[in-house]
């Protein structure tokens, strides 16, 4: 793997967030609603005088495109602004809101892999079963279910019906002051029900691709030969049909990230868990501009940074491709 | 299969053991904590700047005030041992406790009264509660005069925990502008309880004050405020124990399931000074509605019964004027307007109306039941009357504050609140030169009665109560006749609270209120 190979994928991730900026910019600028009016909302009312003061505070008495410049020049020199609604660095917004998405999406990520690809194994050991079946039609359910919806579910299941999980949020408010393991537990206690909502309509994918995968490597020569040669049926599986087959899997890994993240918002607001996505959510509804535009950033430099280790992955799970640039 | 049957043992048992190893009952501090849950996100925390319960229930915990309210509508000291009222009415001499002092151990002062009551003046969207104070005198640091162009009735509510908490000048007059203040965020007040995390849109954490003013208060160790927005995730922390209060709740199926748990107690006490009203808000501005004829015609179509006992499911209450029904203001004998098809069929003719009439309502968005419901509910009740109505629905607030504040509407469901006194929240409704372009919750209906201005003009200075309230009762007969606003139900708020808590916050300000003297059981 060159350095060309990597410096070139970095500049044009770097442009590719550029572009991101620019076109969310204008994007949210194009939505009727105005900040000010929010803001004086909040507040109880106010009036011209009040309205003209908050504009003039946040810069949107200026042309459109002034605006965007001074946007411009403010995120290249690191800084993504005030949010208009808590009066507080956007940075640092993102910054206690960061970790919990993080979490919460290589979470779904790491359940949603490895239960559908096993799945998709265990079902592709004999394609006709009933077994093969069952995950088919798991698969589609979980396709095809919006991912609000099983949360809610799961919500009146685990939450209330039989309160074996909480219902909302990331941490037990009155656990506060315990120690390090026991918030811990507490944390995983709390991130089951929206990971597993989360990484449902990824697993089904993973399921489905993994099968359809490993059905085709299992028909193979190679795989003939392994079982000729007296070779387990668990080494066949995993060693030799399931390496094969994860090459499809690790580039709809890379590929999925993004829409994990957009998954994340959905789920954050279902489940009160206090990430990006939720911060995103309550911020277009409050027209808080520079919030939007800081969550947009974090999110696209995240699925920049996927696409980038699954091109690093893909290299290193297949040889043929690591001398091409 | 095995090997299916293998993991899936696995990891139950793992699941099982995980979560048996955490703490099953909940960890109370010395003392007790007390854990609110809510929807409504704070932008800050300093009340001085900013209205609004999201920052009021915390800002009246951090924040003293020089005087609080008992249930019944008489003020109490607080910061203020006493007070006195010049005989002319246009100054107010507050006494100051000698004792009090800020959570950095700074004293309080009348200098910090003075800055407060100013600030307050300067920047608080509700103008009219400070409007007349043409300044503080200081004349040592426990008294402070505050002096009034004109007698100002609303002053000593205005004075509530909720409206004028006491700012530290040593933190706040450093040349910042005090709306976008550093400090707002975590402030320094002389409250019962000190703000020790805030995240935003998440959690506010308050522990109590060890130095506080009134001796052997608070109570509480601890009170921690959790934001979560979906109300049904509200119902059931307090049906599982992992929140102890549940203030503004106003979904009936959400009263209704929450009264069937037996630890809790569910009441709509507490909100008599907020005096929140739920209407129907004409434009009359608009040539389809400038006849008042016509806002009869439909104050008469709709079944105000039908609302509140059928939509609300019998949660809500009438409401039948512009003052709130639980305020010593309002007047008894106000007629409101009964359901009668017939007779608004024959205001409509008289009106000229003869061909029907195309209508669009708008709505707040908030919860359904309150807005949305009732204004689908007008679509097919008008129609019996030739009115076609639509609903035109606002995707978030900002749209629908753009439109009733561009006075864009013809008819709008809202939610406006009375604090407390008239001058502060009614008057601002009805008065001719509060009819502003771009300002919601001014005169958006565009109303204006000569008699009215000078009702509201002579209430604003008269100081005899019974004087004010026969202004009052004029004006609420003028106002519900001519319908700049068809008043629909108090907004059925109510607070859930576990039945062990001692003392709830049920006075005029409900959780508007420091929380000094509520006590929760201990080990529960």
């Amino acid at each position: 793997m060159s350095a060309s190979f990597l410096f070139r994928r970095l500049v044009y991730g770097l442009i590719l967030m550029l572009g991101v900026v620019v076109l969310n910019f204008l994007l949210i600028r194009l939505a009727p609603g105005d900040p000010a009016m929010v803001i004086a909302g909040e507040m109880g009312g106010g009036d011209q005088a009040l309205l003209d003061a908050i504009r003039t505070q946040y810069g949107l008495d200026r042309p459109l495109l002034t605006q965007l410049g001074i946007y411009l020049g403010n995120v290249l020199r690191g800084d993504l602004g005030q949010s208009y609604f808590f009066n507080q660095p956007v940075a640092t917004l993102i910054g206690n809101r960061i970790g919990p998405t993080i979490l919460l999406v290589l979470s779904a990520q790491v359940l949603s892999i490895l239960l559908g690809v096993f799945l998709g194994v265990i079902a592709a050991r004999k394609p006709n079963g009933a077994l093969s079946g069952f995950v088919s039609v798991v698969a589609t359910v979980g396709y095809a279910v919006p991912v609000f919806w099983t949360g809610i579910m799961l919500i009146i299941l685990f939450a209330s019906v039989f309160p074996i999980f909480p219902v909302e949020g990331m941490q037990s408010v009155r656990l506060r002051g315990a120690g390090f393991w026991v918030k811990a537990v507490d944390i995983a206690h709390h991130l089951v029900l929206p990971a597993f909502t989360l990484a449902l309509i990824y697993l089904a994918q993973y399921a489905r691709l993994s099968r359809a995968s490993m059905l085709e490597v299992l028909g193979s020569d190679y795989i003939r030969t392994a079982r000729a040669k007296g070779a387990s049926e668990r080494a066949v599986l995993f060693k030799h049909a399931l390496r094969n087959a994860s090459l499809p899997i690790l580039t709809v890994a890379g590929l999925q990230f993004g829409n994990l993240i957009s998954g994340a918002l959905l789920v954050e607001t279902v489940f009160n868990w206090p990430g990006m996505g939720r911060l995103a959510f309550e911020s277009i509804l409050r027209r808080d501009y520079p919030t939007i535009l800081g969550v947009l950033f974090f999110a696209s430099a995240m699925v920049v940074v996927a696409n980038l280790l699954t091109d690093l992955s893909y290299r290193l799970a297949d040889p043929r491709l690591r001398g091409k640039t | 299969m095995k090997l299916i049957t293998r993991f899936m043992g696995t990891a139950v048992f793992a699941t099982a053991a995980l979560f048996t190893a955490l703490p099953s009952a909940p960890v109370h501090a010395e003392g007790g904590t007390l854990v609110i849950v809510g929807s409504q996100v704070p932008r800050h925390l300093n009340g001085a700047v900013q209205s609004g319960i999201a920052t009021a229930v915390p800002s009246t915990q951090i924040f003293a005030s020089p005087l609080r309210y008992d249930a019944d509508w008489t003020p109490q000291p607080y910061l203020a041992e006493s007070w006195e009222m010049a005989e002319d009415g246009l100054s107010l001499t507050l006494n100051l406790v000698q004792n009090a002092t800020f959570h950095d151990g700074e004293p309080v002062t009348s200098a910090d009264v003075a800055f407060s009551i100013m600030t307050i003046k300067e920047n608080h969207p509700f103008q009219s509660m400070f409007a007349p104070v043409e300044g503080v005198d200081t004349p040592d640091e426990h008294t402070a005069v505050i002096r009034l162009s004109q007698p100002h009735p609303a002053l000593l509510l205005a004075l509530s925990p909720a409206l004028a908490p006491i700012l530290p000048k040593h933190i706040f007059d450093d040349g910042q502008d005090v709306k976008a203040h550093s400090a707002n965020a975590m402030p320094i007040g002389s409250g019962p309880f000190k703000v020790t995390e805030f995240t935003p849109g998440e959690a506010i954490i308050l522990q109590k004050n060890p130095d506080f003013f009134l001796e052997g208060r608070p109570k509480l160790d601890e009170i921690i405020i959790r934001i979560i927005q979906d109300p049904s995730a509200m119902v059931i922390a307090m049906e599982n124990g992992e929140a102890d209060m549940y203030p503004f709740l106003a979904g009936s199926q959400d009263v209704r399931r929450l009264e069937r748990v037996d630890s809790l107690t569910i009441t709509n006490e507490g909100y008599a000074g907020i005096g929140p009203i739920n209407w129907l808000a004409f434009n009359t501005a608009s040539p389809k509605l400038s006849d008042v004829r016509v806002r009869q015609a439909i104050a008469y179509a709709i079944d105000r019964d039908f609302i509140t006992n059928a939509l609300h499911r019998g949660v809500s209450t009438q409401q039948r004027g512009p003052i709130i029904e639980s305020s010593p203001f309002f007047d008894e004998t106000v007629e409101p307007f009964n359901v009668d098809l017939d007779k608004a069929r024959a205001l409509m003719a008289e009106a000229g109306v003869t061909d029907g009439l195309e209508l669009t309502v708008d709505y707040i968005p908030g919860p359904a039941e309150q807005q949305r419901t009732v204004a689908e509910y007008l679509r097919s009740q008008l129609e019996q009357i030739g009115i076609n109505v639509s609903v035109r629905a606002a995707p978030d607030f900002p749209t629908w504050a753009g439109r009733v504040g561009g006075h864009d509407f013809e008819l709008s469901m809202d939610n406006v609140f009375n604090w407390g006194d008239p001058v502060i929240g009614v008057h601002r409704t009805y008065l001719t030169d509060n009819i502003r372009q771009g300002v919601i919750w001014s005169n958006t209906q565009s109303y204006s009665n000569a008699r009215v201005d000078e009702i509201l003009a002579a209430a604003a200075v008269e100081l005899d109560e019974a004087k004010r309230k026969e202004l009052y009762s004029e004006f609420q007969q003028i106002v519900v006749g001519e319908v700049p606003v068809y008043f629909i139900n108090a907004t059925p708020y109510h607070t859930a609270y576990d039945s062990r808590m001692v003392n709830p916050p049920l006075g005029i300000w409900g959780p508007m209120h420091p929380m000094d003297m509520i006590e929760m059981p201990r080990g529960d």
